[in-house]
C-alpha cells in the first residue's frame, strides 16, 4: 500500500516555498498578492518543521511553528497597515507603479 | 532556577518599553517627556550590560541564551550607538513633526530585539528576537506617513525584509530536520559533513542573513529605503541592525556551521567580493548623500564579511574592530547631514555640500575628517580598521580577496575625495543655520576626534576585541 513518508511533506513544503518565492517576484500588479506570498512561504516552513518533529519525535519544532504563526499575524498587520498609508498618499497599489524611489 | 540577573539588561528593557508606552497613552503631549525619557533607560541598560562584562561566559535557559565576551560588548555597541542616535535626532523629528510617542517606543523594542538576537544561542529565540527588531524597524521605515518616499520606502523594506525571513526561515527549518535540534551547539554535535540537507540549510540561511547586512547580491532594498525614510531612521537603518547582523553572522558561522567551513567559506568570500566591487563601482553616479552612504555601507560590510571568512580568531576580531569603527564613522557623517539646515528644511544632495568651507570652515573639516576616514586613507580610523582585516586575510594567503579589497578601496576612494573637492572647491552657497543643539554637537565632536586620535592609541579598541575568542 502506498504510504505517505517525510519526503512527501518536504517536497509539499518545498512546492508551497517555490511557489511563494515566485508569487513575490513575478508577480506585477498588486501589492497584496506579495503578502499572500509571504504567507505561503511562511506557511511551507511551518509544514517543514511540523513534519520534521513528527519524524524524529521532538516537540520543539512544534513549538517553533506556534512562534512562527504568531509572529505571522503581526507580520501580516504591519504589512497591511503599510499598504493602507502607502495607498493613502499614491492612489494605488499597484507593484508596477511603485517606482518613486530610483537612481 | 536560572539566574534572572543574568538577563536583568533586557527585562528592564521590556518592562522600560511598556512604561513609556503606558505615558505615552495616558498623559497629554508627553512626546518630548517619553523621548527623553527613553533615552535614560537606554543609558540605565548601557550600565545594566556593563555591569555585567565581568561575568565569565555562561549559558541560560537550557543553553539557549548566552551570555559571553562577544554578546555583551555587541551589544554595548549597539545601545551606545542607540544612546548617541537618540541624541542627534531630536531636533530633525520636532521640525519635521515626527515626535511622537511611538517613535521612541519603537526605536527601544528594536534595539530590545537586536539585544535577544545577539544573544541567542537557539535558533527559536534568535527568529524571535529578529523580528522584534524587523517589526519595529518596517514601522519606522515608514514612520513620516504623509510623505509618500517614506511609505514607500517602508513598503520596499517589508516586502524584502519579510522575504529574507522566509528564507532564513526555511534554512532554519531544515536545520531542525537534519540537526534535530534548535540548540546552536547541539547542532554543531549532530551535524555531519555528509549532510546535503544542511549544506542547503546554510544557503538559505545565509542569504538570509545577507539581505539584513544589505551584502550584495541581497542589497537591493538598501539605496531606496535608506533614501526614502526619514534620516534620524535612516542612521538607524546604517548603523543598528548591522552591528546585530553581523554579530549573528559570527554566531551562525563558528557555533552551528564550525564544522562545515568548506561548504559555507566560498559564499562568505563571494559576498564579501561581490559587496566590495558593487559599494565601490555603484555610489560612484549618486546625487544623493543618503543613497550615497547606502552604497558605501554596502561596500563597507563586504570589508566586515571578508574578514569572517577568514576561520580565524584574527579575522573575527578584525570584523568586530571594522564594525565599531564603521559604526562611529556613520554616526559622524550622518550629524554632518543633520546640520544641513536651512530654514526648518534639511539638505541632503551631494550639491548642497558645494563650498561649505567657506561659510562653515569647521562642520568642512570635520567632514574632510570623516570623508578620508571612509576612504581609509591613514593615520584615520578608518585606514586601520581596513589593515587589521587584510592583515587577518593575507595570514591566511587569502590574496585574491586582499588584493580585490584593495582595488575597490581606490575605487571607493574616488567618490568620498569627489565630495571633499565638491566641499573645498566648488562655488558657494548660501549660509546653513548654525543653531544647533547640544546633542549633535556632543556626537559630532565626539565621533570626530574619534576618528582624528584613534591612532595615537589603537591598543584600546584591539585589546577589548582580543578577549573575544570564538573558535
Amino acid at each position: 500500500m502506498f504510504s505517505i513518508g517525510l519526503g512527501h511533506y518536504l517536497t509539499l513544503a518545498a512546492i508551497i516555498f517555490t511557489i511563494g518565492v515566485a508569487g513575490i517576484f513575478l508577480n506585477r500588479k498588486n501589492i497584496i498578492v506579495i503578502l499572500m506570498s509571504i504567507e505561503l512561504i511562511l506557511l511551507a516552513v511551518n509544514i517543514n518543521l511540523v513534519s520534521f518533529s513528527i519524524f524524529i519525535n521532538d516537540i520543539s519544532g512544534q513549538i517553533f511553528t506556534l512562534f512562527i504563526l504568531t509572529v505571522a499575524a503581526a507580520e501580516a498587520a504591519i504589512g497591511l497597515a503599510i499598504i493602507v498609508v502607502y495607498y493613502r498618499n499614491s492612489g494605488t497599489i499597484s507593484v508596477e507603479e511603485i517606482d518613486k524611489l530610483k537612481g | 532556577m536560572e539566574n534572572l540577573n543574568l538577563i536583568l539588561p533586557e527585562i528592564f528593557i521590556s518592562i522600560a518599553i511598556m512604561f513609556l508606552l503606558m505615558i505615552g497613552v495616558f498623559k497629554k503631549n508627553s512626546s518630548s517627556l517619553v523621548y527623553n525619557l527613553s533615552t535614560i533607560s537606554l543609558i540605565v541598560l548601557l550600565s545594566l550590560i556593563y555591569n555585567l562584562s565581568s561575568i565569565s561566559d555562561t549559558s541560560i535557559f537550557n543553553g539557549s541564551y548566552k551570555i559571553d565576551k562577544l554578546a555583551t560588548l555587541m551589544k554595548l555597541l549597539v545601545v551606545g550607538s542607540g544612546i548617541f542616535v537618540m541624541l542627534t535626532t531630536s531636533k530633525y523629528l520636532q521640525i519635521n513633526k515626527l515626535n511622537k510617542i511611538e517613535y521612541p517606543v519603537l526605536i527601544l523594542s528594536s534595539i530590545l530585539g537586536m539585544i535577544v538576537m545577539i544573544s541567542s544561542n537557539d535558533l527559536i529565540v534568535f527568529y524571535m528576537g529578529l523580528e522584534l527588531q524587523s517589526l519595529a524597524l518596517y514601522v519606522l521605515a515608514s514612520f513620516n506617513r504623509d510623505n509618500l518616499l517614506s511609505t514607500e520606502s517602508g513598503l520596499k523594506y517589508f516586502t524584502l525584509s519579510a522575504l529574507s525571513s522566509g528564507l532564513l526561515l526555511y534554512g532554519c527549518s531544515l536545520v531542525y530536520g537534519f540537526a534535530e535540534t534548535t540548540n546552536f551547539n547541539e547542532i554543531l554535535n549532530n551535524s555531519k559533513e555528509s549532510q546535503y540537507g544542511l549544506t542547503f540549510a546554510i544557503v538559505f540561511i545565509l542569504a538570509g542573513l545577507a539581505f539584513k547586512i544589505s551584502a550584495v547580491p541581497f542589497h537591493m532594498w538598501a539605496p531606496d529605503v535608506y533614501q526614502g525614510s526619514p534620516t534620524s531612521v535612516t542612521i538607524i537603518f546604517a548603523i543598528l541592525p548591522k552591528i546585530a547582523a553581523l554579530t549573528v553572522f559570527i554566531r551562525f558561522l563558528y557555533i552551528p556551521f564550525a564544522n562545515m567551513s568548506e561548504q559555507w567559506q566560498i559564499i562568505i568570500v563571494f559576498l564579501s567580493i561581490a559587496s566590495m566591487l558593487f559599494g565601490a563601482v555603484a555610489a560612484i553616479g549618486q546625487k544623493n548623500l543618503k543613497r550615497l552612504v547606502a552604497y558605501s555601507s554596502i561596500g563597507h560590510m563586504g570589508y566586515a564579511l571578508a574578514g569572517l571568512s577568514t576561520e580565524t580568531n584574527q579575522g573575527i576580531q578584525s570584523s568586530i574592530i571594522y564594525i565599531s569603527i564603521y559604526l562611529v564613522m556613520n554616526l559622524a557623517f550622518f550629524s554632518c547631514l543633520f546640520m544641513l539646515r536651512r530654514n526648518e528644511k534639511y539638505y541632503e544632495k551631494i550639491d548642497d555640500l558645494s563650498g561649505l568651507s567657506k561659510n562653515h570652515p569647521l562642520l568642512a573639516f570635520s567632514l574632510l575628517i570623516i570623508l578620508f576616514s571612509l576612504a581609509g586613507i591613514p593615520p584615520l580610523a578608518g585606514f586601520f580598521a581596513k589593515f587589521y582585516i587584510f592583515m587577518a586575510v593575507i595570514e591566511e594567503s587569502m590574496y585574491f580577496l586582499a588584493i580585490i579589497g584593495l582595488l575597490s578601496t581606490v575605487v571607493a576612494a574616488f567618490y568620498y575625495i569627489r565630495i571633499i573637492k565638491i566641499i573645498y572647491f566648488d562655488p558657494e552657497k548660501e549660509k546653513y543655520e548654525t543653531n544647533h543643539h547640544l546633542g549633535l554637537k556632543v556626537t559630532l565632536a565626539v565621533s570626530t576626534i574619534f576618528i582624528l586620535i584613534y591612532f595615537i592609541y589603537p591598543n584600546g579598541l584591539t585589546e577589548i576585541v582580543s578577549k573575544i575568542n570564538i573558535i
